[in-house]
């Protein structure tokens, strides 16, 4: 059983994009960190454990080169790097990335606008660290972008890009437990509702390549070799990351589903989607069938809300924090 | 975001527009033989409403509409459906288009939201542009004009994939965003709580394409389903009997998007309690704008450049209130709040050529704007903007 928290007011409402929410928990410090996107702006909150005390920032979408229209951020997201933390920005017109506080821009990367069709919609979306040493990021094209991070300073370069998606990347997910011999150490997920199934160094391999089935992959997750991903028609599937193996099929949420969650110390998955419901399941792998098994813990109705981020908080998933569409607060629940 | 949304964003807002119209003309009407020259007759009410509609279907208007481009800013989109409403011999005053306007967009944000599926627009689309066919039925010259938009929709949208639909509603609803207008026939209907929120039901049918929640399947490595379990919420779902219709002519089933206004319910809007709203004081433009201006206008320069039409004889226009009284329309302009102000010039479209320059001046054209010779047809007039841009 979870219960509502105190909420964490921010500074404007939530955009209705997928997975508007990101936790940042730095362990030594008793400090968690809180960012969601809203136009051209995204609010960074810093809370102490204790809950009291915040501090807030907004950092601004970077405009393009001609300042003709101001630039709407689709995704922010904290990277943990084994040596550093950046927090990364992606909007229409490119990808910033930050030092962990927002205090300094580190990295800007324009998006190649004549790459895409003259009626598409031009953005990045979909933020991941991967293999101790890179973030991937996607592009409306189908593209990843895979930037080599050094340990620190501004030398960040594109190492890779990899095509294989034909449809704009909604996720990208690195693994967040143990994978299992040849089960990948990235997915990434796209409008069509394609899965790809990587292994991350100097060149990146493709794995496995999960087929769509008529809905958009909006979530994506990866633990212990399984991917767990949430779709416009509110199923969220698990499949075997190594083989593509389809292991689960959930009639989760009434509609589309906007954020997925994974707290890796205890298999547990969190969901939150158009329907104003969040979910929390516990995974787990039969040992002798090897099956994965998926069930139900809790349900959450965060009442007249179309939830857009949902995130936990720890690793061991006792607690987790929601956003909304037009909503200027964070909402969180802990386990009683 | 998604160059796409335009269309659809001016289309529903327009026929929100013509529904409340269309009631607050037939609230005020009088029977022909009765009424004083100033008064509204049902013979008014079809020539302003078929005006309107001619106005917002002309065929240049929608050729440049359906451009893949981004949306306009929520001040230029205003100035757009001001021409409009002005493109007969009715007035509104600055109070009652302000109303209009506030009406016109909590209710397409209403629908947005509780749209089933992002494709589902179109079907609310299809539910407006039905009903403006039924505005015109008597004119055959009209409806030819709506239902070649209403092919260029299907031809444009019926491609989409629902990731792209999904786009589109997701760059509507940032244009929605913190927009807490109480209106006063949501309230009563208890579809909109007193802050201003809509109220989203976790009952009813789930959108075509959606099963019911509550199943889990496993599967073993041989793709063998070995165990099925099941969970319960609160919501109370139920699969949904069909799917609407997205061609021409058909059964859309969806309501959103149908006239939920007649005669006998009037339509209010409340502004206290919005002020208290830290997140209505969100500013649009952080960064000062020079091509703000620029973007107003393809759209409101060729609505500016169609003809007004001059009722014969001394008329000078009829005024119409979208308040029951002067008194409540005067109260009502002095008492807006300061953060719901629209900051728009309102332009009345006359055809003098010393108001045209300065129309143009203020829409920030670059040319010097000399008079234009009185005598220019109404094609000739299209094209004379168009030149000078």
């Amino acid at each position: 059983m979870y219960r509502k928290e105190k909420s964490i007011q921010l500074k404007s409402s939530s955009a209705a994009l997928y997975n508007n929410l990101s936790v940042l928990r730095l362990p030594g410090r008793q400090l968690a960190c809180f960012s969601a996107v809203h136009g051209p702006s995204v609010n960074v909150v810093s809370a102490a454990a204790d809950g009291l005390g915040f501090s807030h920032r907004q950092l601004q979408a970077k405009e393009g080169g001609m300042a003709v229209s101001t630039s709407v951020l689709t995704q922010a997201a904290w990277c943990v790097l084994p040596s550093r933390v950046l927090l990364v920005l992606t909007s229409q017109k490119g990808i910033q990335m930050y030092e962990s506080d927002g205090s300094i821009m580190v990295y800007w990367h324009a998006l190649d606008v004549t790459e895409h069709p003259p009626a598409q919609a031009v953005f990045a979306r979909g933020i991941a660290a991967a293999g101790g040493r890179f973030i991937c990021v996607g592009t409306s094209s189908g593209l990843v972008l895979v930037f080599d991070i050094p340990p620190k300073g501004t030398n960040i370069t594109v190492s890779e890009v990899l095509e294989e998606h034909h449809d704009a990347i909604t996720d990208i997910a690195a693994e967040l437990g143990q994978a299992p011999d040849g089960a990948g150490d990235l997915v990434t997920a796209d409008d069509a509702g394609t899965l790809c199934v990587w292994s991350a160094g100097e060149e990146f391999t493709l794995l496995s390549k999960i087929p769509a089935f008529g809905c958009t992959c909006s979530s994506v997750k990866l633990w212990n070799g399984v991917v767990a991903a949430g779709y416009g028609n509110g199923q969220i599937r698990l499949y075997e990351a190594a083989t593509g193996l389809l292991r689960a099929e959930v009639n989760a949420h009434a509609r589309w589903i906007y954020a997925l969650d994974l707290a890796p110390q205890t298999g547990k998955l969190l969901s939150g989607a158009e329907d104003s419901f969040v979910h929390v399941w516990k995974l787990s792998r039969n040992p002798d069938t090897n099956d994965v098994e998926i069930e139900h813990c809790h349900a959450e109705c965060v009442t007249d809300t179309q939830v857009c981020g949902a995130r936990f908080c720890d690793p061991e998933g006792n607690s987790f924090a929601v956003t909304g569409y037009d909503l200027s607060e964070i909402f969180r629940y802990s386990q009683v | 975001m998604s160059a796409r949304t335009l269309p659809l964003l001016f289309l529903n807002l327009g026929g929100e527009m013509l529904y409340i119209l269309d009631q607050r003309l037939r609230a005020q009407s009088i029977p022909g033989e009765k009424a004083r020259k100033d008064e509204w007759t049902d013979v008014d009410r079809k020539r302003v409403m078929n005006d309107i509609i001619t106005t917002m279907f002309n065929k240049k208007f929608m050729e440049e509409l359906f451009k893949p481009q981004e949306l306009y800013s929520k001040k230029a989109l205003r100035t757009v459906y001001d021409r409009l409403a002005h493109a007969s011999i009715m007035r509104l005053n600055q109070a009652s288009m302000d109303k209009l306007y506030d009406l016109m967009t909590m209710a397409f944000k209403y629908q947005v939201l509780l749209c089933p599926r992002p494709k589902d627009i179109l079907l609310v689309t299809f539910n407006h542009l039905d009903a403006i066919k039924d505005f015109i039925r008597d004119s055959p010259g009209i409806l030819n004009q709506v239902d070649e938009t209403f092919r260029q929709l299907i031809e444009t949208y019926s491609c989409l994939s629902a990731g792209e639909f999904q786009l589109i509603r997701q760059t509507l609803l940032i244009f929605f965003q913190d927009m807490h207008i109480r209106v006063s026939i949501f309230l009563k209907d208890k579809v909109q709580n007193s802050n201003g929120r809509f109220v989203l039901p976790i009952s009813g049918p789930v959108p075509w394409g959606t099963e019911v929640p509550g199943l889990i399947r496993v599967f073993n490595h041989n793709g063998d389903e070995v165990k099925r379990t099941e969970f319960t919420t609160d919501g109370n779902y139920v699969t949904p009997q069909r799917e609407g219709s997205f061609d021409l002519y058909g059964d859309r089933v969806l309501k959103l998007g149908t006239n939920m206004y007649s005669v006998s319910r009037p339509v209010e809007t409340h502004m206290s309690g919005s002020s208290k709203n830290l997140a209505s004081h969100a500013k649009e433009n952080i960064v000062p704008n020079p091509l703000a201006k620029e973007e107003l206008n393809f759209l409101a320069r060729l609505l500016g450049g169609l003809e007004v039409k001059k009722p014969g004889g001394s008329e000078t226009g009829f005024r119409l209130n979208l308040f029951t009284t002067d008194e409540e329309e005067e109260h009502a302009a002095l008492t807006r709040p300061e953060e719901l102000s629209y900051k728009v010039i309102n332009i009345e479209a006359t055809q003098e050529p010393g108001r045209r320059a300065e129309l143009s001046r203020i829409l920030g054209e670059m040319e010097v704007a000399e008079p234009r010779p009185p005598s220019a047809g109404k094609g000739e007039d299209l094209l004379a903007l168009m030149d000078g841009l």
